[in-house]
């Protein structure tokens, strides 16, 4: 496998066939729609919550079986509590005024978004050239920072096979959905 | 293939692919799904045209090579797989204003489009200063039990729930 993935070309070819199952899906799923985005962050349509967690579920479940036969490695993101809740909120506003977020962007541009395309995309990238050129300054200034909880992830702190929690916890999240569903949302 | 040319799929299965995709994705690349990081190298390849010796200095690119990469694909391949969708469920249309914007807000598309200028600009920034978006943290963190993917994502409703009720009202 390690060779696999040393092969450049080979996984530059798997990015984008990867990127085309992902992009159909998200099209099938309807998030390729600002209305659908925007219905849940109205609260009227829970479309965007029940993939997002039906993706975690899955995704937990199959680490919770391969990482402790040593099959995947972990891929966890540096940072603070801090960062993640100024970052969120910002990222929050963002998401609503622009309608889309990173990935479904790409795919209301495939689904013909034009507001997309030549608005929110080229946004985006201005966004993270103006993050770019103040990080120096935020790190300095301590407003970014990484705290205890950077790079981590329970699964190395849990003890016991990871179902002994995953299981659990996925039924708590497919509990999420059923009120959802009751609710009619 | 009918299921094919279906506009939309159940939500649950969508995102039990979307969760099967990652663990292949883990298998095949050891990657994850994650879409922002892209936007930002993409940041960084204008700049390089424009301003080369900046671009070398800046700490920011310094740590996150611009380069054309597994992720930088992924997104390309978004955009290709959608359209593919879009095609094959006769659901291709090329849209100025979305219909909730235009019904509630303004069928302008010079509003629209500043506004969406503005609201990439928003979620550039804050993607990067979270570390991550809605697939990274939201989908691949909080999978991975990331404390703090948990809290970003978490914090991602919050703004988006607050600002969308600012924009359309109660």
């Amino acid at each position: 496998m390690t060779k696999l993935h040393e092969n450049k070309n080979m996984q530059l070819l798997f990015g984008l066939l990867m990127g085309i199952v992902f992009g159909f899906l998200l099209h099938k799923g309807g998030v390729s729609k600002y209305d659908i985005i925007l219905a849940q962050l109205r609260l009227t349509d829970f479309t965007v919550l029940k993939i997002m967690l039906s993706a975690v579920i899955i995704t937990m479940l199959g680490i919770s079986y391969l990482y402790p036969k040593g099959r995947v490695k972990l891929q966890v993101k540096p940072g603070s509590i801090k960062n993640s809740i100024v970052g969120g909120l910002i990222f929050g506003v963002g998401f609503a005024t622009l309608g889309y977020c990173p990935g479904t962007i790409a795919a209301a541009v495939g689904n013909g978004y034009l507001d997309g395309l030549i608005g929110g995309m080229i946004g985006i990238i201005i966004g993270s050239g103006i993050y770019a050129s103040f990080y120096s300054d935020l790190k300095k200034k301590k407003l970014i920072t990484e705290d205890r909880f950077s790079g981590r992830s329970l699964f190395d702190s849990f003890k016991g096979h990871p179902f002994r929690y995953t299981l659990p916890f996925s039924a708590i999240l497919v509990l999420v959905m059923i009120v959802a569903e009751i609710a009619g949302l | 293939m009918r299921v094919f040319s279906m506009v939309q799929w159940s939500p649950y299965v969508v995102g039990i692919l979307i969760g099967a995709l990652n663990l292949v994705a883990m298998l095949l690349s050891d990657k994850v799904l994650g879409a922002s990081t892209s936007y930002a190298k993409a940041s960084g390849m204008v700049r390089n045209i424009l301003d080369k010796e900046y671009v070398k200095k800046n700490e920011f690119y310094l740590q996150n090579a611009i380069n054309i990469d597994w992720g930088f694909m992924l997104v390309v391949g978004i955009i290709i797989g959608a359209f593919i969708s879009a095609g094959l469920s006769n659901d291709f249309n090329l849209v100025l204003v979305p219909p909730m914007w235009a019904n509630e807000i303004s069928n302008s598309f010079f509003v629209r489009f500043i506004i969406a200028v503005f609201g990439g600009i928003v979620l550039g920034i804050g993607s990067r200063w979270a570390g991550g978006c809605t697939s990274g943290h939201g989908i691949s963190g909080t999978s991975q039990l990331s404390i703090l993917s948990w809290v970003a994502s978490i914090f991602f409703f919050i703004g988006g729930i607050i600002t969308a009720f600012l924009i359309y009202g109660l």
